[in-house]
């Protein structure tokens, strides 16, 4: 078992034939994900990859039975191509683009909702299911299978965290990098429920940073509903007051989304918090008593 | 990006939304010129810099003569502004904006930011114009009245009444409050704003309404579409080795400490921070070096740490995915041949080929590089070096 993608899933590429897209859907064609086509609007009827090119979603999405869309459009076509998505009647977008503008993704989320549609980004290495399938751009020989669940705001900080999960002899069951943007698809709270659901996830790694709430709100929700255990790291302990770090959305505004305050607040809800963020395999291994 | 006082009211006066007249001067005479032309009895000499609290820190000022406009221009021009926004360093000041006096009657703080929980955006208003709006929100908080706007209905009628009850506003002032918050939500919209604060908003004796200050802040990411934005930039309000980063595709923060930190991945980049801090030691700066990591762009990297006097020791950590760690690897040796690096540098190489790297800075031969084994050991014997 896993969440939300398996080997089963059929996914399709907006942005298919880019460089991005081509080198991408190679690699995850490689890893063996299911990719049954792509869209490029104006290369309709062509073949990359060895798969049906599409000039819209609606055409891929009929002729393939597609249900995931992995996004590579540029950043000022992210919005439409979200939309385009929803409007199809794909079920998951995993938006990969960086650098959309938030208004755009104001628009994009609203309607995907609307839709029933959910997402996953954008600026984010995207999800992948241990040794089945692989929506993104994670190195995927890093996530083996396991036990663990593991949701993350960082890039970068996803294959450390699953690098030292693994190290311990353990595993991962889903890898979902949720972004760090000021507006992002699914998040802590919508994903925490799915592991809990999830029979072989036995405990949870949910890496945040600073900025916004989404954390507090993962605290909360913890508290009164998610009984495996769950690790946490918040980067940005040692981050200044008002600079954005990298990320659109990880910036202390008004004094408020340090990360001591949420770091506090998941400790409240029980969860294990680790300040060095080298320590989190070991922690995910003490908390399942192995 | 933020924009200058002077140039939000710009942007406001261009969408009716009321600002006092005024002139921006960047000499004495300027200055004094855009006094003479406002007219009146009473100015205004306004030191532009991007940071709040100008007021207290003496960069504004009134003049009840054309005289004392020069006195105080020549006086502010030029100036180091410390506020409580700018640090200790302060802002130099290299232009004024002289504005014609108002007759304030009552004070109010209006502000436009993104609210990222309810994932539209949020107006709020407070009776304690001219107060800073976190001190109000965290002393008394029900002295500010909130609204969410959903972007795809608009700015209603009742998003203004909401806030202008909320304010105790009396019956003819709430006819062009309502207009005031319109028009200053079609400007957040339509220039793909990040935050926009008047504070103070003023009523003034004949009932008007006006942003007597103006603090503009856009979305990085929109701006593309928008040139005539870009056009106001003021590349001498921002930290230049900031700028110089990101103009070679780095992203660089400096900090106060003396372990450099140089890392792919923004969370990663935070974690290395907050590493060093853990095993006691100080991170002397955020450096994300994007997904490429380079040969030109960690020699980039190290030229940028190595402008801080500060810094000891340098700590590389990089976790390979789609990059190959033997390719950094190459990257440093190349790097250390382009820029002179005179402090040890700690390498930490995790991920795809990891011990191919090793093997290459094994047999380098260059001193002053330290290989570590995992995160942990790389922060200890980064901060060791550096002491």
């Amino acid at each position: 078992m896993s969440i939300l993608v398996n080997k089963d899933t059929k996914v399709i590429v907006q942005g298919f034939t880019g460089k991005e897209g081509t080198f991408h859907a190679s690699q995850c064609i490689e890893y063996g994900t299911q990719i049954v086509g792509g869209v490029t609007p104006g290369k309709g009827g062509q073949e990359h990859l060895g798969r049906p090119v599409f000039n819209t979603v609606d055409e891929a999405v009929s002729t393939t039975g597609a249900t995931v869309s992995m996004i590579f459009v540029p950043p000022a076509f992210v919005a439409d191509a979200v939309m385009e998505a929803a409007d199809a009647g794909i079920e998951l977008a995993v938006i990969i683009t960086e650098g959309a503008p938030v208004k755009d993704m104001m628009f994009a989320k609203a309607y995907a909702t609307k839709k029933g549609m959910n997402t996953i980004g954008p600026n984010c290495p995207g999800i992948i299911t241990a040794e089945e399938c692989k929506i993104g751009i994670m190195p995927g020989f890093i996530f083996k299978k396991g036990p663990v669940g593991l949701i993350s705001k960082s890039g970068t900080l996803t294959y450390e965290a699953s690098n030292q999960v693994v190290k311990e002899g353990l595993g991962i069951t889903t890898a979902v990098g949720i972004g760090g943007d000021p507006i992002i698809g699914l998040s802590y709270k919508q994903l925490l429920p799915m592991f809990e659901a999830d029979p072989e996830t036995e405990a949870i790694v949910m890496i945040g940073e600073i900025g916004g709430d989404l954390e507090i709100q993962a605290a909360k929700y913890i508290k009164e509903h998610i009984s495996k255990p769950v690790v946490a790291f918040i980067a940005g302990q040692t981050a200044p007051k008002g600079k954005r770090m990298g990320h659109a959305g990880a910036i202390i505004s008004g004094g408020s989304g340090t990360a001591a305050e949420k770091m506090a607040a998941l400790e409240e809800a029980g969860v294990k918090v680790v300040v060095s963020p080298a320590d989190i395999g070991k922690a995910v291994k003490e908390v399942m008593g192995k | 990006m933020n924009i200058h006082e002077y140039q939000a009211k710009e942007i406001f006066r261009a969408y009716g939304v009321p600002v006092p007249r005024g002139q921006v001067a960047f000499t004495v005479d300027e200055a004094v010129e855009a006094a003479k032309n406002l007219g009146g009895k009473l100015w205004v000499v306004k030191a532009q810099i991007h940071a709040g609290g100008r007021g207290l820190g003496g960069g504004v000022k009134l003049a009840k003569t054309i005289d004392e406009v020069r006195e105080l221009a020549d006086q502010i021009l030029g100036m180091t502004l410390v506020t409580h926004q700018t640090g200790p360093e302060g802002k130099l000041v290299q232009k004024v904006y002289i504005e014609e006096g108002a007759d304030i009657q009552k004070e109010f703080y209006l502000g436009m930011l993104l609210d990222r929980a309810a994932e539209m955006p949020v107006m709020m208003a407070s009776t304690e114009g001219g107060m800073e709006i976190e001190k109000v929100a965290a002393e008394t908080p029900e002295k500010i009245v909130k609204v969410n706007i959903d972007p795809a209905v608009g700015f209603q009628g009742f998003h203004g009444r909401k806030l202008a009850f909320g304010l105790g506003l009396a019956k003819e002032e709430i006819g062009p409050f309502i207009k005031f918050a319109q028009a200053l939500y079609k400007v957040y919209m339509d220039k793909d704003a990040e935050m926009i604060e008047i504070n103070p908003l003023i009523k003034t004796g004949d009932g008007k309404f006006l942003a007597l200050d103006a603090k503009m802040g856009f979305d990085d990411n929109a701006l593309g579409r928008h040139p005539d934005i870009l056009e106001m930039r003021d590349l001498s309000e921002e930290e230049p080795t900031e700028v110089e980063a990101k103009q070679h595709g780095l992203s660089y923060i400096k900090l106060d400490g003396n372990v450099g930190c140089m890392v792919n991945g923004a969370g990663l980049a935070m974690a290395t921070m907050d590493i060093i801090k853990h095993e006691g030691g100080e991170p002397a700066n955020f450096l994300d070096v994007g997904g490429g990591a380079n040969p030109e762009t960690v020699a980039k990297g190290f030229e940028i740490i190595l402008k801080d006097p500060n810094v000891k020791a340098i700590f590389v950590n990089i976790f390979g995915g789609i990059v190959r760690c033997d390719r950094v690897a190459n990257g440093i040796l190349e790097a250390t041949k382009i820029t002179d690096v005179n402090v040890p540098v700690v390498v930490r190489l995790d991920g795809t080929n990891a011990e191919e790297a090793a093997e290459i800075l094994k047999n380098s031969g260059i001193k002053n590089i330290i290989p570590a084994e995992d995160l942990a050991d790389g922060a200890k014997k980064a901060v060791e070096a550096a002491k």
